[in-house]
């Protein structure tokens, strides 16, 4: 891992503090989250302190600071899919696996988050799995849905 | 350049340049303020401070916006009042409204404005911010439900301490002020100087306090009760208490602590001159050796932890002498503990001072033996005042009593060391004394005493040149290294966390204002000016210490107490 941001870091210049956010977008495309190893050291390799970093980046619900799950679920939470009940389908699914929005679960398979607007205002309520994107979601139909992944995932 | 502008259909003279609120202060137009500190850049995030300005549709902030030659201002129009009263209310509108058993009640700037703007019921209500209490730092405890966000403890933390330790996180309702990764305190980069406290506004940020142990101690019969207190403590007692202060206050302060009930009563500054002669002995080693690696005086245990987690490549530079909190501390654990014939467990041990850090100090690596704190508890000025009152002492009225021997007296070198530079200045007096047998014109110590956030100087002694650098405040760390970078050596090198030395000390009353701080060193400097014995080989009390009760004490002979060791510190910077 420790490679891997090195790597990126390699491409930026150092000190450069204004290529901070930059920099993390690309750790957090890489690693898919922002650990505290990552951090610390672009704190080092910028000149900034990790208090600064840490602060800047939770101004901003893109970064995250624990790993993803496998199965990664994003609900639209936009003024379209709200309307149409997005709601209930973000409730059915906090009670389906357990945890808040931004967190993973303990086995690392499910985190799911609450976006504004992903773009299909007339397909809501719209919620996006793994990069796959699933057109007027109904509550009822989440443990199904979830059921399957669960499956696909003990399977893979 | 003067001009004129009208404020409250009043003309008034407005230099160039100045902002509203300066020109409107000096002319005795006061308007609240928050988030507003002298010396820094104004953000005018707070709002406190808007007024009325004739052309503007929208209220303008007082604090940053710059006057300008056109200007009709309005200070306290209904529409001005209004605005800053809803602020206010805001800001109520989730605070926990516990005032009663807040830190920070009768003293509290929050509380203040509200009953300035005649805040009578609430209007708005907003969901509370659960209690997010932070005792986890053994200096600071962070309560967060009652952080309003003005962002003054981030700024001085970024900006005076240069540690940053604390910063706003998450955004919106969300928003708080916390350490890096949201970490408790004492997993962060925090060097407990206490400068934070200094600033808040309310009581979100306070010391730990210690005073309920120390209270239980002093009702237990089988323990002996100790105290020492640095000359700083009586200044800022004398300050809290409304009264003056002058050396006899000393002798009066002695009288209430044991009116409290405390057995003996030292002077930390007894332990100040045993650390002044520690280094100068090291220092004299330093120079007889011909050494090159400059001296770091470790008196400031905030520096002492900012070097270790940040530049630990100077840790061995820095001198291995105590403060003289733990020297003194050490000495009632051993020396007096002796005398009395108990063991060391069964005194306790409070310190009070000036200083934050010295919270974390006592509980410092190797400010034990066996298990047993040399200080065990150690309370701030303020900590004190409220035991005094605790206690319902009248200190008008009262006899003017001697602190305890062996740590009766101190010289005012002692004294000196709480002011930025003084401490290296007594130092130097000491060596000099030492070496040529007279004392060194104060005279030459002149570009040590004032003049910037680091200053240096070139002192003779005989027939050497030392070369001594000051960093007043750790902003002064950058110069010093651009300094030494460009290859200039240093024999003797003094580091203190707090602006202006320990005069600024966060464990000193609220109220301090810059002419306070300058007072204080006032003060100091009079009593290092007026006061017979100024060097501790003078001492009749430090004397006796060195050349009778150290000798006759074979645990102790070594001198071994008063050295400790300092070691990296893993933190997340």
């Amino acid at each position: 891992m420790a490679t891997d941001l090195d790597i990126i870091l390699k491409k930026y210049k150092q000190g450069k503090r204004e290529e901070l956010i930059p920099i993390l977008q690309e750790i957090q495309e890489e690693l898919g989250y922002l650990s505290e190893e990552a951090i610390v050291k672009v704190g080092g390799f910028l000149g900034l302190s990790t208090t600064k970093i840490y602060g800047l980046a939770t101004f901003y619900d893109r970064f995250r600071f624990i790993p993803s799950g496998k199965i990664k679920v994003s609900i639209c939470h936009g003024t379209s899919c709200f309307l149409n009940g997005s709601q209930s389908v973000i409730n059915k699914i906090k009670d389906e696996i357990g945890v808040l929005p931004g967190q993973t679960t303990r086995d690392g398979n499910f985190s799911y988050e609450i976006v504004s607007c992903m773009g299909g205002c007339h397909n809501g309520p719209l919620i996006n799995v793994n990069g796959e994107y699933h057109a007027h979601i109904k509550a009822e139909q989440l443990p199904e849905l979830i059921k399957r992944l669960k499956y696909v995932i003990e399977n893979d | 350049m003067l001009f004129t502008i009208q404020v409250n259909n009043k003309k008034i003279k407005a230099e160039k340049g100045e902002t509203i609120l300066s020109a409107l202060n000096r002319n005795g137009i006061i308007i609240p303020t928050l988030c507003r500190m002298k010396e820094f850049t104004p953000t005018g995030a707070c709002r406190m401070c808007v007024v009325e300005v004739d052309g503007r549709d929208r209220l303008v902030t007082a604090c940053s916006q710059p006057v300008e030659e056109w200007m009709k201002i309005k200070t306290h129009s209904p529409r001005v009042i209004q605005a800053r009263k809803t602020i206010v209310e805001l800001l109520l509108s989730n605070h926990p409204d516990d005032c009663l058993y807040c830190d920070r009640n009768l003293n509290c700037e929050l509380q203040r404005l509200s009953e300035e703007l005649n805040i009578r019921e609430r209007r708005i209500r907003g969901r509370k911010i659960k209690p997010r209490l932070d005792q986890s730092s053994p200096a600071i405890v962070r309560e967060l439900s009652k952080c309003i966000l003005c962002g003054r403890c981030v700024r001085v933390c970024e900006e005076v301490v240069t540690a940053t330790s604390l910063d706003f996180i998450n955004k919106g309702r969300e928003t708080h002020v916390g350490a890096a990764m949201d970490r408790d305190f004492n997993f962060s980069s925090c060097i407990h100087c206490g400068q934070c406290v200094l600033v808040c506004p309310t009581g979100a940020l306070h010391e730990k306090h210690n005073i309920n142990e120390v209270q239980e101690y002093l009702h237990k019969p089988d323990i002996i009760k100790v105290i020492q207190y640095s000359p700083m403590v009586t200044v800022g007692i004398a300050e809290e208490l409304g009264m003056r202060y002058n050396r006899e206050f000393d002798k009066i302060l002695n009288a209430v602590l044991r009116k409290i009930g405390f057995d003996k009563i030292f002077t930390t500054g007894t332990g100040t001159d045993v650390c002044i002669t520690e280094i100068t002995s090291q220092l004299s080693e330093k120079i007889d050796s011909n050494s090159q690696i400059p001296l770091y005086l470790s008196a400031c245990p905030a520096w002492v932890k900012y070097a270790e987690q940040f530049i630990p490549s100077l840790i061995p530079q820095l001198s291995t002498v105590k403060s003289s909190q733990q020297i003194t501390g050490v000495l009632v654990k051993t020396l007096v503990a002796g005398q009395l014939g108990v063991k060391p467990e069964d005194i306790f041990s409070v310190s009070a001072t000036p200083c934050m850090a010295m919270k974390f100090e006592a509980r410092r690596d190797g400010m034990m033996r066996k298990g047993i704190s040399d200080v065990d508890a150690v309370l701030t000025v303020r900590e004190l005042v409220r035991l005094i009152r605790l206690y319902g002492i009248d200190t008008t009225n009262i006899e003017h009593e001697p602190a305890d021997e062996p740590m009766a007296n101190r010289s005012s070198s002692a004294v000196l060391a709480e002011v930025s530079g003084g401490l290296v200045e007594s130092v130097i007096r000491s060596y000099h004394y030492l070496k040529l047998k007279k004392e060194a014109d104060k005279q030459l110590f002149k570009k040590l005493r004032s003049g910037g956030v680091f200053r240096e100087a070139s002192v003779p002694v005989g027939e050497i040149e030392l070369k001594v650098a000051v960093v007043d405040g750790l902003t002064g760390l950058e110069k010093l290294k651009a300094s030494i970078a460009s290859g200039k050596k240093y024999d003797l090198i003094e580091v203190m966390t707090c602006p202006g030395g320990c005069v600024h000390g966060a464990g000193l009353p609220f109220s301090s204002s810059k002419d306070e701080i300058r007072s204080r060193s006032k003060l100091v400097y009079q009593a290092d000016d007026t006061e017979a014995i100024n060097l501790p080989c003078k001492s009749p009390t430090l004397i006796n210490l060195y050349e009778k009760l150290l000798k006759e004490n074979i645990d102790i002979a070594d001198k071994k107490i008063f050295y400790t060791h300092f070691e990296r510190k893993n933190v997340l910077l």
